[in-house]
């Protein structure tokens, strides 16, 4: 929620209820030369350690199991990398959302995979980057098709792969409908990571998710296939929290679907256990050929995203650092590293499997980890939190390249971290990707407003340098680049600059304004973005 | 009576071949074809042929 400050200010207090959230997504259109002031800022959050939480925030042998995932924790996705495999193309339902049929090197997104793998194919490859890339401590199998419709490929991959990378944490993502007949069979495999696609706990909504399901040798439609989907659903999550595996939901959030029914669903997947939520955007362009995509059916904006899961705080725990990866992504989250690892480039390559040298790296991992951990409470010790009576509430974006630091170029981000900031915190609460502003040292002005419209719900950008063409017209849309913080933790960064912002409304040198949406970039974050 | 995969909108995902009751299908070129020998349209097994119940392409699997 977001109030005007005393002195000098708007008096726009604007909330977004999940309600009011659809006509929202007209707003976008307006965006480019919105100058602040079209009024939205998305619901009320209660402070959550959630994915983001650290070892002081949940139980030992929990934190034992999720430290090094970085799926699971949000401080490890900096430090660890997973790789998933594509031997599971084989679905039993049909998703409005999904295409299994489409792939394209450019494209990223779940479901996606360029080369499908045999078992014995995929544990060559996992071995191969495990002794390329030391950190990548997980496997998952999530697709392209369902992981447990094909389990005899995916668990025979997990049974090789422990013969030969113990240490290696396994994972599974399925869509729940055979879930429970193989429960004993995940746990046989101390595969302790499931993650469960979960839209809906109405079948009259699921009706509208998915067109069918193969179930019992038919192919059951309507309102009986969701039935059965959400029942075996629930079933399996119950079953996996009597065994101590933990569980990530992820739901697509699908405008005028499902958006307001997605708090239902985090209430009750909590109740089961869940140990996190993950609520995604629908990615629905038309040249995907899902039904979605091709009946005009639109993904959430920034806002609209947010509202939801700041809605759904204080229930599940939320994770806020997904990528919506591909079904064959290798290495941290955020970048694509599986162009290095084709079938035919595997073949030539020696691969030694080391498992010292590999906890000697990730033992490395874990000191610089502890150090940066340290280093950071340290600085914000010292920031500047204050008590005030006021709740004013700001979002902003920042540009990094690792360290939890402010310390990347604003021509070079491909992705910002966006941080909920009050006088007491700053929480983050999710990325936004962009087109690269500089291409081989000149800024590209076409490029700019794509990079304001994905962060137009932001008063203030922190960077460690910016060019004066993008400064002036960032200031012109209404986000202040701020590059004084160089280097600095980005939390410190951003309570410091606050308190300055707060200090320059009570003194009447700026007035606040409520910002208005932001667009979700559809679509790729491909390695050639990154390598730029 | 049997049914055939058209290899042009096959994609390959492999949902058909473990659903046969006839072990008719196998995999060629990427692609998974049915052996009309073998196929009985699951007459006798499913109400359905659970090839074409299980297919993620509308259309993919026809009678020959």
């Amino acid at each position: 929620m977001s109030t005007s400050t005393a002195a000098g200010a708007m008096p726009a207090k604007t909330y977004v209820s999940i309600g009011q959230i659809k006509p929202l997504g007209a707003k976008l259109d307006e965006i480019p030369d919105a100058g602040g002031g079209c009024s939205s800022h998305g619901g009320e959050g209660k402070a959550s350690c959630g994915s983001s939480g650290g070892p002081d925030d949940m139980p030992s042998e929990i934190w034992d199991k999720v430290k090094n995932h970085p799926c699971y924790s949000e401080e490890a996705h900096h430090h660890y990398a997973r790789m998933h495999v594509a031997v599971a193309p084989a679905c039993n339902i049909q998703c409005n959302y999904c295409n299994r049929k489409y792939d394209c090197s450019n494209e990223s997104r779940p479901g996606v995979v360029s080369q499908k793998l045999t078992p014995e194919q995929a544990v060559k490859k996992v071995v191969a980057v495990a002794s390329e890339i030391p950190q990548m401590t997980v496997l998952g199998v999530a697709g392209p098709g369902d992981s447990l419709a094909n389990p005899k490929k995916t668990f025979d991959t997990f049974r090789m792969l422990q013969e030969q990378a113990p240490d290696i944490k396994l994972c599974i993502s399925t869509n729940g409908l055979a879930l429970p007949d193989h429960v004993d069979e995940i746990c046989k495999y101390n595969v302790d990571h499931v993650t469960i696609t979960i839209n809906m706990v109405d079948p009259a909504v699921g009706e509208k998710i998915y067109p069918w399901i193969f179930w019992d040798h038919k192919r059951v439609t309507g309102y009986e296939a969701a039935k059965i989907l959400h029942e075996r659903q629930m079933l399996g999550l119950e079953m996996l929290t009597a065994r101590g595996v933990l569980t990530k939901i992820n739901s697509v959030l699908i405008p005028g679907i499902n958006d307001e029914h997605l708090i239902e669903v985090n209430r009750e997947v909590k109740k089961r256990g869940a140990f996190l939520h993950n609520i995604m955007p629908l990615i629905s362009e038309a040249e995907h050929g899902t039904v979605f995509g091709l009946t005009g059916q639109r993904g959430p904006t920034a806002q609209e995203l947010k509202a939801v899961q700041d809605a759904c705080m204080g229930g599940a725990n939320l994770m806020r650092h997904c990528r919506q990866c591909r079904a064959d992504a290798v290495g941290l989250l955020g970048e694509d590293r599986s162009e290095e690892f084709t079938l035919d480039k595997i073949e030539q390559m020696e691969v030694v499997y080391d498992l010292d040298r590999r906890r000697a790296y990730q033992d490395r991992v874990e000191t610089e980890r502890q150090a940066q951990h340290e280093a950071k409470q340290e600085a914000l010790a010292a920031a500047g939190a204050i008590e005030v009576a006021d709740d004013l509430k700001v979002l902003v974006a920042v540009a990094t390249k690792g360290g939890g630091r402010v310390n990347e170029h604003f021509g070079h981000v491909t992705e910002f971290q966006i941080f909920e900031v009050s006088a007491r915190e700053a929480l983050f609460v999710g990325h936004r990707r962009v087109d690269l502003y500089c291409q081989g040292g000149f800024g590209d002005d076409e490029q700019l407003p794509s990079v304001v419209k994905a962060i137009n719900d932001c008063h203030a950008v922190l960077v460690a340098k910016i060019g004066g063409c993008p400064r002036d017209e960032l200031l012109q849309a209404g986000i202040e680049p701020v590059d004084q913080y160089v280097n600095e933790f980005i939390e410190k960064a951003a309570l410091d600059w606050f308190n300055d912002y707060r200090g320059r409304i009570a003194s009447g040198a700026v007035v606040h304004q409520d910002r208005g949406d932001a667009q979700i970039r559809q679509g790729a974050f491909t390695g050639a973005a990154q390598a730029a | 009576m049997a049914l055939k995969i058209i290899a042009s909108t096959c994609t390959g995902c492999s949902a058909c071949e473990p659903e046969c009751p006839n072990v008719a299908i196998r995999e060629k070129g990427g692609v998974f074809i049915i052996d009309p020998a073998k196929c009985t349209e699951c007459e006798g097994h499913y109400d359905d042929p659970q090839c074409v119940a299980v297919c993620p392409v509308d259309g993919c699997i026809v009678k020959v």
